[in-house]
């Protein structure tokens, strides 16, 4: 008996396999571990505990208010209009990005050895930052004035008079504008992803067609190369949707005016909302439950849309 | 014949190729003009294709405008990008080979640990996160502005996926040769990962570098401003100098233009991996 419990106490403590990898482990994952638990972790529990709280111009709760944070939140029709203006911004971009993305790469794949220049020119906006895209779009590519170069091209072609493309709400320019922007930054950076997709399928597949009779061009790329890149398409989708439900940058750098309160601002996403709660009213636990929604709004989509397609049965 | 008729067959596509890589091409063109012209130039009616004499001095105005913060931003960004993208790289290869080859009895239960993670969309809890790094005091501080960006599980995974393909033989020799586990992975696992390092590590440093929303945050104050807040505040100031804002823009971008071409096979192979993530 007593042999028994100090063998067990032995191969508990002091076994050199177990004693040893333990630390090890730990040494190698701890650091991760750790991050994880201060900055992901502890950030939800701890404002999911404040968003029942009042938090004005503190981050420690005061005053507990039940769902009044929440209620107030749903209340509030900029949150409500910040909803409607990232469903309508992401239904434009994320097809449109998809479209472009999944054309360049077929252009650059179908030039074969002389790709390279080509697809380093459409990469190379992937180095850009939004700060910057925004500044060059908001002050000299959309510039309202007559210098603005979409206003002197517009001048060239037909005498068409200056438009103030940022703040003309009828027809509402600014989505062009802002669509435009992110067009430009991602639809390279996809269409790396695709051109990846590409080169996976197996080249036997293709000339297996052309024995049947399939044409080249339209007939085999419905048939054989979209059906055969599922898998990155639903992963693009998917990514795409994500970030456009994340967009700040470029409406806070195109569409904020009058100084750096960006109070005024004609279309507000959820992340400028949060900011403007959280970081300009000092309300950081209405900004907390926002947080939450949007986190979870996006975590809901993300996975019927993954359900919807069925990705994941293909990947495990 | 033939391969007349295949060229003009290819002339529509080139002529689309070449008219896209003119759009794509076009904002950057617009930086280097609008950089190097004077402020008349900008605002003048007529399209003017090249500052008549390119004004270098745009550099030292920019520079030494004191309002404009343009040197502390440059300071700022080059420290919390290069300081994030070597913690992180650390921490996730650690991680990464942790998770792939340490066999411990909890590895399962920390493995969905860090799923869970990743779950999370980071960005928009950014108020949560927020809360922590301002009870640690970190706000205003470049702590704050680096340590938080360190913790990237989608890394993690993709060393982890690496160190799974890794070369069993090259470890179990350099074990056998009496290196600990922590010599095998600093001596001979790193060493021969350069490529995965370096695929990493530039895009890393490119979302370092243009990550606006979070400096934003924490860099309230005029001596934690990084590049992107520097501009950003530049462009919504109430009197624009227009070309001392391209001005630093140019400057703003072309570290990272630079970066970029010098390893930009590497960080095409970063961007078919992060085509895995969803």
């Amino acid at each position: 008996m007593k042999s028994k419990l100090t063998q067990a106490f032995n191969q508990r403590f002091f076994s050199s396999k177990s004693k040893k990898d333990g630390f090890e482990f730990w040494v190698f994952v701890g650091p991760l571990v750790l991050g994880l638990f201060i900055f992901v972790y502890i950030p939800i529990i701890w404002g999911f505990f404040l968003s029942f709280f009042e938090a004005r111009n503190t981050v420690t709760p005061t005053k507990f208010v039940g769902l009044t944070n929440y209620i107030d939140l749903f209340g509030d029709t900029r949150f409500i209009n910040s909803l409607e203006t990232v469903i309508i911004f992401a239904v434009i971009i994320v097809p449109i990005t998809f479209a472009l993305s999944l054309g360049l790469a077929l252009l650059v794949e179908s030039l074969g050895a002389n790709s390279g220049v080509f697809r380093t020119i459409f990469f190379i906006p992937t180095a850009c930052s939004y700060v910057v895209a925004s500044l060059i779009w908001k002050t000299s590519l959309f510039n309202g004035l007559p210098s603005g170069f979409a206003n002197n091209i517009l001048w060239v072609i037909n005498e068409i008079n200056p438009i103030a493309w940022i703040h003309t709400t009828d027809p509402p320019y600014y989505w062009l504008v802002l669509g435009t922007v992110r067009l430009w930054l991602q639809s390279g950076f996809y269409m790396i992803i695709f051109l990846a997709g590409l080169q996976e399928i197996p080249r036997t597949i293709y000339e297996a067609s052309m024995v049947d009779g399939a044409k080249p061009g339209w007939q085999t790329f419905r048939h054989i190369t979209f059906p055969m890149m599922r898998n990155t398409s639903i992963s693009v989708l998917l990514l795409l949707f994500i970030e456009a439900f994340q967009a700040f940058d470029e409406f806070r750098n195109i569409l904020a005016t009058g100084g750096s309160s960006g109070t005024q601002i004609l279309a507000r996403p959820p992340l400028v909302y949060l900011y403007n709660v959280a970081f300009q009213d000092q309300n950081y636990a209405r900004g907390a439950a926002g947080a939450f929604v949007i986190a979870a709004l996006i975590m809901v989509v993300t996975v019927v849309q993954g359900r919807l397609f069925g990705f994941g049965k293909t990947e495990h | 014949m033939k391969k007349l008729k295949t060229t003009f067959a290819a002339t529509p596509k080139y002529l689309v190729l070449i008219f896209l890589s003119l759009l794509y091409l076009l904002p950057f063109y617009i930086i280097a003009r609008n950089a190097l012209m004077t402020q008349r130039e900008v605002a003048q009616f007529d399209w003017l294709f090249w500052a008549k004499e390119p004004q270098w001095k745009n550099i030292t105005t920019l520079l030494n405008d004191p309002i404009a913060n343009m040197r502390v931003g440059l300071k700022n960004s080059t420290i919390v990008s290069i300081a994030q993208v070597i913690g992180r790289l650390i921490i996730s290869s650690m991680a990464g080979y942790g998770l792939a080859r340490i066999k411990y009895k909890w590895a399962n239960r920390v493995f969905f640990f860090t799923l869970g993670a990743l779950m999370v969309p980071s960005a928009a809890i950014f108020v949560q996160t927020f809360l922590v790094v301002s009870y640690l005091g970190w706000v205003n501080t470049l702590a704050g502005l680096v340590i938080p960006g360190m913790f990237d599980v989608f890394s993690v995974y993709i060393f982890r996926q690496f160190f799974l393909d890794f070369p069993k033989d090259l470890e179990d020799a350099a074990k056998v040769d009496g290196l600990s586990t922590f010599g095998t992975f600093f001596k001979i696992v790193i060493p021969n990962s350069k490529g995965v390092f370096i695929s990493l590590g530039t895009l890393g440093l490119i979302r370092s570098w243009n990550s606006f929303l979070w400096p934003l945050v924490i860099g309230q104050t005029r001596d934690t401003w990084t590049v992107q807040v520097v501009l950003s505040t530049f462009l919504t100031a109430q009197t624009i100098n227009l070309p001392a804002l391209f001005m630093g823009a140019a400057i703003g971008i072309l570290p990272i233009i630079v970066i970029f071409f010098f390893v930009q096979r590497y960080i095409v192979e970063g961007v078919k991996v992060s085509g895995l993530k969803g």
